[in-house]
C-alpha cells in the first residue's frame, strides 16, 4: 500500500551522503541536472560522467537498490508515455532514447539528494535562499501534517470498508468524495487548534 | 500532468520559472494582505489535503484510474490567491521530497497546475455561481471549473512541450487535451462531491463570501494568468500553423477527417491557416464538448442539492 512506502523513511540514514550539509547537496543536484537539461545530447562524456558520479553516491549512500528502483519506476510513466508519442513522430528534433536516458539521470539525481537529507535542512536552505517567509511556513506545516492526514484518509477508508458491503459502481464514487469532505472538514479544524496552540507559545 | 525534467529545454524552463515565480509573488502578496491571520496554517493544512486527496484513485474508463488535482476544488473552497499558494506547497513538496515532477520544469509545473488550473477554475466557478443561482449553481459550477481547470492545465503542458521541442504542437495538443477531457470529467464530479458534502456537513466553511465574490483584484489577477498563458503558450502554434505539422497531421488522418467534416471542406487547400481545418473542426468538437460538459455539470447541481424544502428529510446518509 502507498502509505507504507511513503512511511518507509531513508532520510534519516547515516552515511557519509547523509552527513554531507544540506546545501552541498542541493547544490551539486542541481548543478547536475540543470547540466543535463542544458548540454548538447552530443556530448556523450558529460552524460558518462553524471552517471559515474551517481553511481558513486548510490553505493556510498547505503540506499537499498531495490528500493530506488522502485521508486524509478514508479515515476516514469510520463517518461514513458512521452517517449513514445516522441517515438512515432516522424522527423522528431530529438532522440526518444536521449530523452528517457536525459530523464532517467535527473530523476535518479532527486530521488537520491531527497532521500538522504531531510526535509527540515531543505526549508532552511530554502529560508536562506530568501523564499517568502509564509510559502516556508505553509511547505512547514504541510510536511509536518502531511504523513498524519494520509493516515487518516487511509483509516477513514478501512473503517467505511468494515461497515459496508462492497460498494457498487456509483456508491463507489460517493464514498470517496465523502472520504474527501471530511478529511478537508477535520484538516481545517486542526489548523484551528494548530491556530490556538501557535499563539498559545508567541507565534507572531 | 507532472512534466519530469528533461523534457523541458533551457528557454521555457527559465520562461516559466520566471513567469511562476511572479505569479506566485502576487499571489503570497494577496494572501498576506486579505488573509486573516487565523487562517495562516490552514494553509499548510489545506495542502496536506490536497496531497492527501491527490492519492484516493477514482476509476476512469477502460481499467485505468485518475486522480484528483484539486486546483479548482481548493479555489473555490479557499479563494484563488490562497489556493495558488496551496498548490504551489503542493507541487514544491511532490518535487524535492518525492521527484514527482521535475526541478527543472517546476516552474512549467506551478504554471500549469497552480496558477493556469487554479485561476481558469476560479473564473469558470465564479462566472458560473453568478450566473446559475443558489446552492444548486455552485455545485453545477465546481463540476464545471474542475473539468476546466485540467483540460487548461493540460493545454498548458502541452504547449510547453511543444516550445521546448520535445513533442510537435499538434500530437501533443491531441494527446494531452484528448485525454485530459476524460480524465476532468472525474475530477469535475469528485470536486463537486466534495464541495457538495463539505457544505452539507460544515456550510460554515464554504459559506465564507469571500470566496464566492470576486473582487477587482481577483479578477484581474486570474484574467491576467489565463490570458498570459494562452497567449505565451497556445498562441504561437494556434495562428501561424508551421509548415511542419501539416505533413504530420495529413499522416495522422487529420486532413481527411477534416475535409469530411468541418466547414473547412470549401477551402481544399490552406489557404487560410488557421482559420480552415483542423482548427475550424476541433473548435467546434471543442464548443460541442463544452456544452455537453456542462449540461452534465448542471444535472449534477440539480441531483446533488434537493430543493430547500426537502431537503431535510432526503439527504442521502453519510457513511
Amino acid at each position: 500500500m502507498i502509505v507504507n512506502w511513503l512511511a518507509h523513511d531513508h532520510r534519516r540514514g547515516d552515511s557519509p551522503i547523509h552527513r554531507l550539509p544540506a546545501w552541498s547537496k542541493l547544490g551539486v543536484g542541481l548543478v547536475l541536472i540543470t547540466g543535463s537539461v542544458a548540454v548538447p545530447p552530443l556530448w556523450h562524456g558529460w552524460f558518462i560522467g553524471v552517471g559515474l558520479v551517481l553511481g558513486l553516491v548510490t553505493v556510498l549512500s547505503q540506499l537499498p537498490l531495490l528500493f530506488l528502483l522502485k521508486r524509478l519506476l514508479l515515476l516514469s510513466p510520463f517518461v514513458f508515455g512521452v517517449a513514445l508519442v516522441n517515438a512515432f513522430q516522424p522527423g522528431a528534433v530529438m532522440e526518444w532514447r536521449f530523452l528517457v536516458l536525459r530523464s532517467f539521470l535527473c530523476l535518479l539525481t532527486v530521488v537520491l539528494v531527497s532521500n538522504t537529507t531531510p526535509f527540515s535542512h531543505v526549508l532552511r536552505v530554502l529560508r536562506a535562499v530568501r523564499m517568502p517567509t509564509l510559502l516556508i511556513t505553509t511547505l512547514a506545516l504541510m510536511h509536518r501534517y502531511l504523513f498524519v492526514l494520509v493516515e487518516e484518509a487511509g483509516r477513514m477508508q478501512r473503517a467505511r470498508a468494515s461497515r459496508s458491503f462492497v460498494p457498487n459502481r456509483s456508491a463507489r464514487w460517493q464514498t470517496l468524495a465523502t472520504v474527501a469532505s471530511q478529511l478537508f472538514v477535520r484538516a481545517s479544524e486542526r489548523a484551528e487548534r494548530i491556530y490556538d496552540a501557535m499563539c498559545a507559545r508567541g507565534w507572531k | 500532468m507532472h512534466i519530469p525534467d528533461g523534457f523541458i529545454d533551457v528557454k521555457t524552463a527559465a520562461a516559466t520559472a520566471a513567469m511562476s515565480a511572479a505569479g506566485v509573488g502576487l499571489a503570497l502578496a494577496r494572501v498576506r494582505r486579505d488573509l486573516p491571520p487565523r487562517r495562516v496554517p490552514l494553509l499548510g493544512l489545506s495542502a496536506a489535503f490536497v496531497f492527501a486527496a491527490q492519492m484516493l484513485n477514482f476509476p476512469v474508463v477502460g481499467g485505468t484510474s485518475g486522480h484528483l488535482m484539486g486546483s479548482a476544488l481548493v479555489a473555490a473552497l479557499l479563494g484563488p490567491a490562497a489556493a495558488m499558494v496551496v498548490m504551489t506547497a503542493v507541487l514544491i513538496v511532490q518535487c524535492f521530497l518525492f521527484a514527482d515532477g521535475g526541478v527543472t520544469a517546476l516552474g512549467a509545473n506551478v504554471f500549469n497546475m497552480a496558477l493556469l488550473g487554479t485561476a481558469g477554475g476560479y473564473l469558470a466557478y465564479a462566472l458560473l455561481s453568478r450566473w446559475v443561482r443558489g446552492p444548486a449553481g455552485r455545485v453545477t459550477a465546481v463540476a464545471f471549473a474542475g473539468w476546466f481547470s485540467v483540460v487548461l492545465a493540460s493545454i498548458g503542458c502541452a504547449g510547453q512541450l511543444a516550445w521546448s521541442g520535445t513533442v510537435s504542437w499538434l500530437p501533443a495538443f491531441t494527446a494531452m487535451a484528448g485525454i485530459h477531457t476524460l480524465i476532468g470529467i472525474g475530477e469535475g464530479l469528485i470536486s463537486a462531491l466534495v464541495f457538495a458534502a463539505v457544505a452539507r456537513t460544515r456550510p460554515d466553511l464554504v459559506g465564507g463570501s469571500q470566496s464566492s465574490q470576486l473582487s477587482g483584484s481577483g479578477w484581474w489577477l486570474c484574467g491576467l494568468v489565463v490570458a498570459l498563458g494562452l497567449a505565451i503558450f497556445v498562441a504561437p502554434f494556434a495562428c501561424p500553423w508551421p509548415d511542419g505539422l501539416e505533413s504530420v497531421a495529413a499522416r495522422l488522418g487529420f486532413e481527411h477527417a477534416a475535409r469530411q467534416s468541418g466547414p473547412g471542406a470549401l477551402a481544399p487547400d490552406y489557404a487560410l491557416p488557421g482559420v480552415d481545418w483542423p482548427p475550424g473542426a476541433t473548435a467546434l468538437a471543442g464548443m460541442l464538448g463544452v456544452l455537453m460538459v456542462f449540461g452534465l455539470a448542471w444535472w449534477l447541481g440539480r441531483v446533488l442539492v434537493p430543493d430547500t424544502k426537502s431537503s431535510a428529510a432526503s439527504s442521502p446518509p453519510l457513511s
